[in-house]
């Protein structure tokens, strides 16, 4: 069991370092695109050629990252075959179908238009030319609307049905996983946090324009445009934060607790806007006091979690324990089942596979249907019957919490940060406080670890499950030598630092370089 | 002149010339593209076919294989785990 679960954690570091590689490259591609799209279009408008040439500086970034960063993404379908063939095997066509769609309209979308917003600057009409711009940033952000909707199912399953015979899920209803509550807010907010990423990126090299007193120019009104797509992106990405929140609360309640660090829930929860967990706490039910020092918003997060400020929300204890009220699918209240409860299930659910499986072979048709019947019954928690100790339930707490805190702090920095910029834009002093184009120049990474802290806190936080309650990480995997996926993992890490330093490299060129505006 | 020779053309000369002389005239672009292209070749000729065969299709000739794998895989858990 203990190689079990070395593979795992290094199938799951693997998967880890190449999602959050990936992620590095694709929310610059929609932020930074959708900025490029604003600037096109004031060129088109105004026809001032300047804003040709800044456009095209900040096209010529965005290509170098969107080339970096293409084809990353392919390697965690790799992954999937080879590491977590039960789990691809299991989530069958629901899975497959949101990536093959997204291979197809990448490839016929964004290479199609990308050509025309490269080389067709003289080309084509200018109308045709930022239409071009305009589908390659929309291409994008639709390639990321499938995979995010194939993420979302696994936090939230639905529109499928079990069958026993292939031993796959199989989608019943599409809209059911396209439209679900979870992939549209988790889409939003993706895409909107890549528009403040993009942002961040502009006024940080704009900045460095003002600090070397160069393209001051292209430096404020890029500035500008970006102050306005980063502000705009921001607000949407709190408003879709708050909905990822409530959906959190309702589907993964025990990703919330681990966010917020709450063992024992109540009513009118308060929100914890910042703390320090105390480390000493090391299980879910011992006596330690999780916090060594917090600063709370009474009710806030009650108010967030439930719409009301009285509303109940459970902590990691209460979860395991169960017996607190809850809303079931249907809508109705009910009785929070315990973990072991639910384990119970589970291992019915597993057992009944089982049955099923024998009986079809024997040709016992009474016994398969009786076993079918067991299986749907209990298939709810068909991922609990592989739990074996309750601490495998509960998620990395200080992962977690952290990463949703650093997240939420640096959200309310960069709203500052627009502000600010927009503000000595408009009064025509971005370039007066040196102090001040620091501060911007070093806002760069905070984006970057925002953005990465997201995906932890969604990712890590929903754990031990690859499918919410259906599987969890140690069944989902293949049986391969560790060492192998340990010999992959280090190849990754020197692959991905050497595109990294390329990428770091190629920019800085560009920006040194400067525009053609004179 | 490059507008002259494309003008009159048929459609597909036109989209080849379109790319042909959008990848002369690039610059930083080739540098780009000569990294996509080991990319691409790390990728699909060395990773995937050296360090990532797929799981199951490499050791099962048809989906009833397949199925029957994961459906041992999934239903011999339980019995190696000790009660809670």
């Amino acid at each position: 069991m203990e190689d079990l679960y070395s593979l795992v954690d290094w199938s799951r570091a693997q998967f880890a370092l190449t999602a959050m590689f990936h992620w590095l490259f694709v929310p610059l591609t929609l932020g930074l695109g959708l900025i490029i799209c604003c600037m096109e279009t004031l060129y088109y408008r105004s026809g001032d050629v300047r804003w040709k040439h800044i456009t095209k500086f900040w096209a010529n970034l965005f290509g170098v990252n969107f080339a970096l960063g293409v084809a990353t993404g392919i390697i965690l379908e790799f992954q999937f075959g080879t590491n977590w063939s039960n789990y691809s095997w299991f989530v069958g066509d629901i899975f497959g179908a949101p990536l093959a769609i997204e291979g197809i309209m990448a490839f016929f979308m964004e290479s199609t238009f990308i050509a025309i917003m490269f080389f067709g600057w003289n080309k084509v009409s200018k109308g045709v030319h930022l239409a071009s711009t305009w589908l390659t940033v929309i291409g994008a952000s639709i390639s990321a609307l499938w995979i995010l909707v194939a993420n979302a199912w696994m936090q939230y399953p639905t529109g499928m049905q079990f069958n026993p015979d292939t031993v796959r899920n199989e989608m019943v209803d599409f809209f059911a996983v396209l439209l679900s509550p979870v992939a549209l807010n988790k889409f939003f907010h993706s895409v909107t946090a890549g528009w403040v990423l993009g942002a961040v990126f502009v006024i940080a090299v704009s900045a460095w324009f003002l600090w070397k007193k160069r393209e001051t120019f292209l430096a404020e009104k890029s500035m500008k445009v970006a102050a306005w797509v980063g502000f705009a992106g921001i607000l949407l990405v709190s408003y879709t934060g708050d909905g990822s929140a409530y959906q959190v609360a309702e589907k993964q309640p025990m990703k919330l607790a681990a966010m917020e660090g709450i063992y024992e829930g109540s009513n009118g929860q308060g929100l914890v806007a910042f703390g320090i967990l105390n480390p000493a706490k090391k299980s879910y039910n011992d006596a330690e006091d999780p916090f060594l020092f917090k600063i709370e918003i009474p009710r806030l997060l009650s108010l967030l979690a439930t719409r009301d400020a009285d509303g109940y929300v459970a902590g990691i204890e209460n979860i395991i324990d169960g017996g607190y009220p809850v809303k079931n699918a249907a809508g109705e209240w009910v009785t929070a089942p315990s973990a072991n409860d639910r384990i119970v299930e589970g291992r019915a659910a597993i057992q009944a596979l089982a049955d099923y499986q024998a009986a079809t072979k024997a040709g016992d048709v009474a016994a398969a249907t009786d076993a079918a019947l067991r299986l749907e019954q209990n298939y709810p928690s068909f991922g609990y019957g592989y739990v074996n100790d309750l601490a495998q339930l509960v998620p990395h707490v200080p992962l977690t919490f952290y990463s949703f805190h650093i997240m939420i702090i640096l959200g309310g920095y960069f709203v500052v940060l627009f502000v600010v910029v927009l503000l000595f834009s408009y009064k025509k002093m971005l370039a007066r406080y040196t102090w001040l184009l620091w501060v911007f120049m070093l806002s760069l990474p905070l984006g970057y670890i925002c953005l990465e802290a997201g995906w932890i806190v969604a990712e890590v936080g929903r754990q031990p499950w690859v499918i919410q309650d259906i599987m969890p990480t140690f069944s989902a995997i293949s049986r391969i030598e560790t060492s192998a996926v340990q010999t992959t993992f280090w190849l990754f890490a020197v692959l991905f630092t050497v595109l990294v330093v390329a990428e770091v490299g190629i920019m800085l060129k560009q920006i040194k370089k400067g525009s053609e505006l004179k | 002149m490059e507008n002259e020779k494309l003008r009159g053309s048929h459609v597909i000369s036109r989209i080849f010339y379109f790319y042909l002389d959008g990848f002369r005239s690039m610059t930083t672009g080739k540098t780009l593209w000569t990294i996509i292209l080991i990319k691409l070749f790390i990728i699909f000729f060395i990773l995937k076919l050296f360090f990532f065969p797929d799981f199951l299709n490499t050791r099962y000739d048809n989906d009833d294989e397949r199925a029957a794998h994961v459906a041992k895989e999934l239903t011999s858990v339980p019995s190696e785990q000790t009660p809670f």
